[in-house]
């Protein structure tokens, strides 16, 4: 995290977490609001307090840096997001990594499955211009990202925007603006708000380029229908534009955003009362979601309630941040398809599934991470502990391995009866040379594959 | 691996080889494992507790699976296997029935698939889509109509009697919300506050609580049709696609540490945290799908290429020829369930959902003819595989999509969503036809859809009913007030 100087938060409008903040609180701020702690972070975020760590993440100071070597692929090269297939995925899984603002990275990984869009129906260029405009407004104004989403070039083609026309409505973007951006399915609108709300947002359209496919993005009057429309009982001439205001300013739209927002960041019900001060506070800011998101972040069913599973994505930079590594191989891309989420190709319109994270399929995928980043196990010559390394050494170590955040008894008494029973079970006598080997890479394997370690 | 098969003999003990060789054998037995083939030898003893037929099994190209159940009851001491996976195997007999649900994702454009050819209303509406009239086979219960020429297979298996088609499916007050329709049609009820599927909640009443595979997703993850309550279920991407390697870890410390794995998931699996729990699940449930799926995941078969440059049936011990296609695994997936069944893997209910996405709001075409010419295709290839190995009177597929499209084609040669649907049932024990009627476009509701005349949740509850002999009441909410129909020859 940054040492600069941090601006205060205002006062927060809602309750704020009084309890101790030690640092199991700071390891689950920097695995919720962030992407997992590099050694140290923890016990250096506990010492500034709740207000102060809240305020390093919302608030950093500065341009963001990216600390630590930057990524290659397994040749060397530098990473080729806009043509090498899969390259667009390592190159944002790095800034997950690296990058000294980590609540922004956090907030534009929100956007992007909230505004969920995938570069199947345009390019990476298109994706990584997008994920530009996203980051620019993780903590801003959602009334502005909105209108920025409604016209971005990769959203025109997900959603079809670019082929809705005066005469020749597309519903697609229409509709998932509606239900699934700022208002929620049938929450105060219906299918002739749907069909009206499609006519205000004719007019987007691009052109072709052989080489370059789809360019030149743009508002063709010809294309807009400036008929009158009725949008959720408003009559008039309704444009794009028109379309989000109404969207933004429907009584539907406070509650929708903050329970959405909320989700997010905690695992517990978000109270009526809690809703009701964050969308006050939302709307007075005038759609503002910092203080939202700072609200949260202080509040006490962050800290009190139930652990979440930590997202693929987000579990997987967190394996190299608390490892110290940084992209060295590009198997990222299809590793990361095991573990069920791929950056940039979210599974359908309405985002990935943040309350069912694992099955047995992505259990074996996140166990394939594990493998990756564990890419030169411990061998004989490598072997950095000495020959009288105990079993519970060995757990110590395989701790320190991953960061050192610590697991429960129940996993940390499990993991040493497998140490032990690697051990024992090396009968030979060159066995007994090796068995360390095998039980430090045994335990490097599963600490991250613990319950513990995979929710926070 | 390290069962020792492939050891040499330990210095000071003397065996010939053909002692070390049955020895071998009956440890790989014992294990659950295919014996390799150049270690099989027929003239050897059969070891004790393996019936003849067991042993015919293993000689056989596709063999090795039956092991976990039939020879492998040797192995019964693994708990999971004892407690769960070989109980369930035991229990279900052989002629037990299977529901396979294939869910044509994103709203299949029924007014293609089933087109009403030649009708100038339809031609109105569809000034480019319309599917010209003489091109597909023609719709045996209703000639007006003319099957999409992609789905030539189909229509063949329809002729055949296999293939029973609700050309007016839905609900009434079709929501056009993909993920809210969708969800009424994984949970079985017009309801968003369920939080199971309808085959979940039928495998937490018929299921039992150590056989994951009672519910079977082939779809790399977990398919919402068969969340469960209680029971466990499982995800798999194919057979032989299921494999977890420690690295740097090998010989029985690699088994142990994934078995501490798994079984620190046991001891956390009913956590109070919901977190937790999920994944303590998953963990505990790979201990047993890596134990059952082993024969596949060690065996011969996993050198064999089942990406789509060879037929997969081959890979699977097959003898029907499925469709090649590079990038889109529904044939090998379907071939991979057909060896599945044959093996006795005890499933219940499995699901899955095409690659293909059939939202064609836009170039419509490009999507439809080439996914439903997979899908069908798949779809044929498959029933003749049942037919072939002898198992089709047991599975019947359902083939449903969440809604149909808007009747009126949109300004980019596509469809925007619609009401009304088509689905399927296939088998070789289906009532072969058509029920309710194909929904006139002379009479489309106000947003411009087709109507719908047959109710899903009373095909779910007749389905529970007839293939599942099972009372509806206890799985779809309100199953009293649904029509029934007569699925089954």
């Amino acid at each position: 995290m940054p040492d600069g100087e941090v601006t205060p938060l205002g006062q927060s409008p809602t309750a704020v977490y009084r309890g101790r903040f030690g640092e199991e609180q700071a390891t689950r701020l920097l695995w919720r609001a962030g992407f997992g702690p590099r050694p140290g972070d923890p016990e250096r975020l506990a010492k500034l307090g709740l207000e102060a760590a809240v305020a390093s993440l919302t608030r950093p100071a500065g341009p963001a840096r990216l600390i630590g070597k930057a990524p290659h692929d397994d040749k060397g090269n530098p990473l080729d997001p806009i043509n090498v297939w899969g390259d667009d995925h390592c190159w944002w899984l790095d800034r997950l990594v690296r990058s000294d603002h980590q609540l922004i990275e956090r907030m534009t990984l929100v956007w992007h499955s909230w505004f969920a869009t995938s570069e199947s129906a345009s390019s990476a260029k298109l994706m990584v211009d997008q994920n530009w405009m996203m980051r620019r407004n993780a903590l801003g104004n959602f009334h502005q990202l909105l209108l920025n989403v409604t016209v971005d070039p990769a959203m025109l083609l997900w959603l079809n925007g670019n082929t809705n026309a005066k005469g020749y409505p597309n519903e697609n973007y229409g509709r998932e603006m509606l239900e699934l951006f700022t208002l929620g399915q049938g929450r105060g609108y219906d299918e002739e708000d749907v069909v009206q709300n499609s006519r205000a947002l004719t007019g987007w359209t691009n052109n072709w380029s052989q080489t370059k496919g789809p360019v030149d993005f743009h508002f063709d009057q010809q294309l807009h229908d400036y008929g009158i429309k009725k949008i959720f009982g408003h009559v008039g001439r309704w444009n794009w534009r028109d379309s989000a205001r109404l969207a933004v300013t429907h009584e539907s739209h406070p509650s929708f955003f903050v329970n959405k927002l909320w989700g997010y960041f905690v695992g517990a019900e978000l109270p009526a009362r809690t809703a009701r001060e964050l969308e006050r506070a939302y709307v007075s800011s005038g759609y503002e979601i910092r203080p939202i998101v700072e609200a949260i972040l202080m509040h006490p069913l962050f800290y009190e309630g139930p652990r979440l599973v930590t997202p693929p994505v987000v579990w997987t930079a967190g394996l190299l941040r608390a490892s110290r590594q940084t992209i060295t191989t590009t198997s990222w891309a299809w590793v990361a398809s095991l573990t069920g989420q791929v950056l940039f190709q979210p599974p359908n319109v309405s985002g990935w599934d943040y309350a069912q994270w694992l099955d047995t399929s992505r259990w074996a995928g996140r166990l394939e991470a594990v493998n990756t980043a564990i890419n030169r196990p411990l061998q004989g010559k490598t072997y950095p502990y000495g020959i009288h390394e105990n079993n519970t050494e060995a757990y110590e170590h395989a701790l320190d391995f991953w960061g050192g955040i610590p697991l429960s008894d129940l996993a940390r008494n499990h993991l040493l009866n497998l140490g032990r029973r690697i051990s024992h079970g090396q009968t030979q006598k060159w066995e007994q040379v090796e068995f360390r080997q095998l039980r430090q890479n045994a335990l490097r394997n599963l600490i991250p594959m613990t319950p513990d370690w995979m929710t926070a | 691996m390290s069962d020792g098969a492939d050891s040499p003999v330990p210095a000071g003990q003397i065996h010939c080889d053909g002692f070390a060789r049955s020895q071998a054998i009956r440890r790989v037995l014992a294990s659950g494992k295919p014996p390799v083939a150049r270690e099989w030898d027929s003239r050897m003893p059969i070891p004790a507790g393996v019936s003849l037929d067991r042993r015919r099994f293993l000689i056989a190209a596709a063999g090795g699976i039956a092991l976990v159940y039939g020879a492998g009851r040797a192995g019964l001491t693994d708990p999971m296997l004892g407690d769960g996976i070989a109980q369930a195997a035991t229990l279900q007999k052989a002629d037990s029935p299977i529901l396979v649900s294939l869910f044509m994702q994103g709203g299949l454009d029924s007014l293609s698939l089933l087109a009403p050819a030649g009708d100038p209303l339809y031609e109105k509406l569809r000034p480019t889509l319309a599917v010209a009239p003489g091109v597909g086979v023609a719709f045996r219960e209703d000639p007006s109509l003319t099957w999409h020429p992609s789905a030539t297979s189909l229509a063949n298996l329809h002729n055949a009697g296999k293939v029973l088609v609700f050309p007016g499916i839905g609900y009434s007050n079709e929501d056009m919300s993909h993920f809210t329709s969708r969800h009424y049609w994984e949970v079985g009820a017009t309801d968003a506050s369920l939080t199971t599927g309808w085959m979940g909640r039928y495998l937490d009443i018929a299921g039992v609580a150590g056989n994951p595979f009672q519910g079977l997703s082939l779809d790399g993850q977990m398919n919402p049709l068969l969340a469960t309550a209680k029971n466990p279920v499982a995800a798999i991407d194919q057979p032989n696609n299921f494999s977890v390697w420690v690295n740097g870890v090998w010989g029985d410390a690699s088994d142990w540490t994934l078995e501490s794995a798994s079984s620190l998931g046991d001891k956390q699996r009913n956590s109070h945290d919901p977190a937790i729990r999920q994944v303590a699940r998953a963990a505990s449930e790979v201990g047993v799908v890596r134990r059952t799926l082993n024969p596949w995941t060690n065996g011969p078969q996993n050198s064999a290429d089942s990406s789509g440059s060879k037929n997969p049936a081959a890979v699977y011990g097959g003898s029907v020829t499925y469709p090649l296609s590079s990038g889109d695994d529904l044939p090998a997936r379907l071939a991979g369930l057909a060896s599945m069944i044959a093996a006795g893997i005890p499933l219940k209910c499995v699901a899955l959902t095409t690659d293909v996405q059939f939202d064609t709001h836009s170039s419509q075409p490009q999507t439809f003819d080439t996914g439903v010419q997979l899908v069908s295709d798949s779809l044929a290839a498959f029933q003749a595989d049942l037919e072939a190995r002898g198992i089709d009177q047991r599975v019947i597929v359902h083939v449903w999509s969440e809604f149909g499209r808007r009747a009126e084609e949109n300004s980019s040669d596509g469809t925007d969503h619609g009401a009304a649907g088509t689905s399927l049932l296939i088998g070789s024990r289906v009532n072969g036809g058509m029920i309710g009627e194909f929904p006139a476009l002379s009479a489309l509701d106000v947003n411009g859809n087709q109507r719908v005349n047959v109710d899903f949740q009373g095909v779910y509850a007749s389905l529970l009913e007839q293939w599942f002999n099972h009372d509806a009441a206890a799985i779809i909410p309100g199953a009293s007030k649904f029509h029934r129909y007569k699925l089954l020859a």
